[in-house]
């Protein structure tokens, strides 16, 4: 693929996203990608989040972003999701499995996964 | 220590991103017997005290995290070189930024195995922040010799690299030049 081939497939889905992000819906995966994160495995993780959002045809719907540690390095890969109209959680323990589960019954479902909520992130590590 | 040597890579990496730097050049040379990589950035750069703390695993600057007493980034890349024959060389200057360079011996059979080039690359290339970074990478095995400019990039994806479109795209593009795609 060419700067040139990229440039032109991503023009093919821009309006899509535009649209999105004007009315404020877009939803987000937000991966902890500390020293923690790396070490439990967050790049297969994130992996995970992209292939699993491109098979189900998502890609103009969501936004992926990294952060570094939220503070539950024991609880690591932890993944925050925030879908319009639903609770914001963080997830713990999301390996590449628990991603696609995440993206089949959270996102496309708007069901939460409970047994693996972990709240917000830990108190002790946020700015004052 | 980390479970591939990419993963280490991206969490000096992110280092080098979050010094608050503009940019940030990313090397990494393989041939059958070793990777050299170096870590290349413009930021706040850290003084000769300050380096030499941040050897220490129990050392952290407290700012990002205030609460915590670890700071594992570089002691995992120390501990790493040092038991499977590799090098390491940290060279920094307050405010005029920080290069870190590591030499992996390939041949070890305890050196981690180097891990997933694509997904390390996308990683970094997608850190939160306004930066611009280059990336140069030759593989001699496999006849790779290819860079990676991320203001480019973002330009050909509509100037953003946040949504799961955009990285989708510049995942393909990126595992199209790992694996020698003529362009």
């Amino acid at each position: 693929m060419t700067l040139e081939e990229l440039r032109k497939l991503r023009g093919q889905m821009k309006t899509e996203v535009e649209k999105r992000n004007t009315e404020g819906k877009t939803i987000q995966i937000i991966v902890g990608m500390g020293t923690c994160g790396i070490a439990a495995g967050a790049k297969e993780t994130l992996n995970a989040f992209l292939k699993s959002i491109e098979d189900k045809g998502l890609a103009d719907h969501v936004m992926l972003r990294q952060t570094g540690c939220m503070g539950m390095c024991a609880h690591e890969p932890t993944v925050e999701v925030i879908v319009p109209d639903m609770p914001r959680v963080i997830y713990g323990d999301v390996n590449a499995s628990v991603a696609k589960e995440i993206v089949e019954k959270h996102i496309i479902g708007k069901q939460l996964l409970d047994k693996l909520i972990i709240d917000k992130p830990a108190a002790d590590i946020m700015s004052k | 220590m980390h479970y591939n040597l990419c993963d280490m890579i991206a969490d000096i990496t992110q280092n080098a991103v979050e010094a608050g730097s503009s940019h940030v050049t990313l090397a990494c040379i393989q041939t059958p017997e070793s990777l050299d990589v170096t870590v290349q950035d413009n930021g706040k750069g850290m003084s000769t005290e300050t380096l030499r703390k941040a050897e220490d695993p129990f050392y952290t600057d407290g700012k990002k995290h205030p609460n915590r007493k670890v700071g594992l980034g570089i002691p995992f890349l120390i501990q790493t070189a040092e038991e499977t024959d590799g090098s390491w060389n940290i060279q920094s200057e307050p405010g005029k930024g920080t290069t870190v360079t590591m030499k992996f011996n390939l041949a070890n059979i305890d050196t981690p195995p180097v891990g997933d080039m694509t997904g390390l690359f996308l990683e970094v290339l997608t850190l939160p922040g306004e930066y611009d970074m280059d990336i140069n990478r030759t593989d001699s095995t496999a006849g790779l010799d290819y860079t990676l400019n991320r203001n480019e990039l973002k330009d050909a994806l509509g100037g953003e690299l946040e949504s799961a479109a955009s990285q989708i795209l510049l995942r393909h593009y990126i595992a199209d030049q790992e694996k020698g795609v003529k362009q």
